[in-house]
This record gives structure tokens, C-alpha cells and sequence, in this order.
């Protein structure tokens, strides 16, 4: 069951609660989007890091639900 | 150790660059695996595809093995270094080369 840009922001959010967070739906089918996420949590980690919390955010709904999630990730300018 | 993260393993340290994909170099069936075979057939880098979708267990097994959520799936010297995203992210930003030539990776454009 496809899932809405909506879910995806409330996912994200519940995990990384200070979390600048943009969705874009790449195709309309619920299935495609990419997203980009600013938070002070990702202070300190590598990308494989950045990215993983996003994917456990998720809760295994990357590559199930989700088939495809093109993520960018980063720090706030004030954190860097 | 499972049979599938020995054959993992086992293709993981076979070649210095091993990317686990859907579909051949040649031919990709995915356009993020595709993006990634791109990426390294620009740079100029030797590496191994290893076809995922011609064995579910392994498939499956290497979401485990690297915790990570998705395929396609670089490792390189034995160690998992993203997938598409991260790949392309680190060619936009120009690491991706001082990254394997730190690794001791040669590339095809260093031989000329």
C-alpha cells in the first residue's frame, strides 16, 4: 500500500522533531518521492549515518510501502 | 553466518569494487543501478555487478547484511559506501575519486 507525502513528512517528523523537511512527489503514485532533511541530529554523522535514521524513521516502510525515496540530507547552517 | 551472508561476504571481498544491483552492468533493470553503473563507467572504475534479482535470498540477505534498506548498494574494500543517492551525491560534490584513490583504488582515466 502506497504511502502519502504526508505520512512520509509524519514519519520523519516523529523521529527528528526539530526537522526541516521537503517532499517532493516524483510521480503521483504514492510510491516515488524525494526528499530532503535538515536536522541538528545529523551533527557529527556521515551520509550512511544521516540516511539510516531516515530509513529507521520509516520503520520498515523503505522498499516495502516506499519503493523509492531519493533523500538529501544535512546539517543546519548554524550547526556546521 | 548464514549460507547468504557467506556468499555475500564472499562476493563482497572477491573484488576490490562491488556493486549489488538489479540487473547486469550491461544491463541494468533499474534506474538506480543504473545511475550508479554510470557514475563508476564514467570515473573510469573497475568494479563487479552482482545481479540481485537472480536469487531472492540474496536479495533480501543483503538489506540485512548492510542494514540498509534498498539496492543498488556500493562497497568498496569490503565496506558499504551508500547507495544512489550517496553515490551520486559524493560524484556531484567531487569526492568520489580522492575517496577511491584513498582506498588505493586505481581508475582507468589515471592510466592514461
Amino acid at each position: 500500500m502506497p504511502m502519502s507525502a504526508g505520512q512520509l513528512e509524519q514519519m520523519i517528523r516523529q523521529a527528528l522533531p526539530d526537522a526541516q523537511v521537503e517532499i517532493t512527489d516524483l510521480r503521483g503514485d504514492g510510491d516515488h518521492y524525494a526528499a530532503h532533511v535538515v536536522s541538528a541530529a545529523f551533527a557529527g554523522k556521515s551520509r550512511v549515518e544521516q540516511h539510516k535514521m531516515v530509513y529507521d524513521a520509516l520503520k520498515g516502510g523503505m522498499g516495502d510501502e516506499l519503493h523509492a525515496l531519493a533523500l538529501q540530507t544535512g546539517v543546519p547552517e548554524n550547526n556546521q | 553466518m548464514s549460507d547468504t551472508d557467506n556468499q555475500i561476504k564472499s562476493e563482497i571481498d572477491g573484488a576490490d569494487v562491488v556493486l549489488f544491483m538489479k540487473g547486469t552492468p550491461v544491463f541494468p533493470q533499474c534506474g538506480f543501478s543504473g545511475q550508479v553503473v554510470q557514475i563508476l563507467s564514467h570515473i573510469g572504475v573497475a568494479f563487479k555487478g552482482v545481479n540481485v534479482l537472480e536469487d531472492d535470498g540474496l536479495r533480501d540477505g543483503i538489506k540485512t547484511y548492510s542494514n540498509w534498506p534498498t539496492i543498488p548498494q556500493l562497497y568498496v574494500k569490503g565496506e558499504f559506501v551508500g547507495g544512489c543517492d550517496i553515490i551520486r551525491e559524493m560524484f556531484e560534490e567531487g569526492e568520489l575519486r580522492p575517496y577511491l584513490a584513498e582506498k588505493g583504488i586505481s581508475l582507468l582515466s589515471d592510466a592514461e
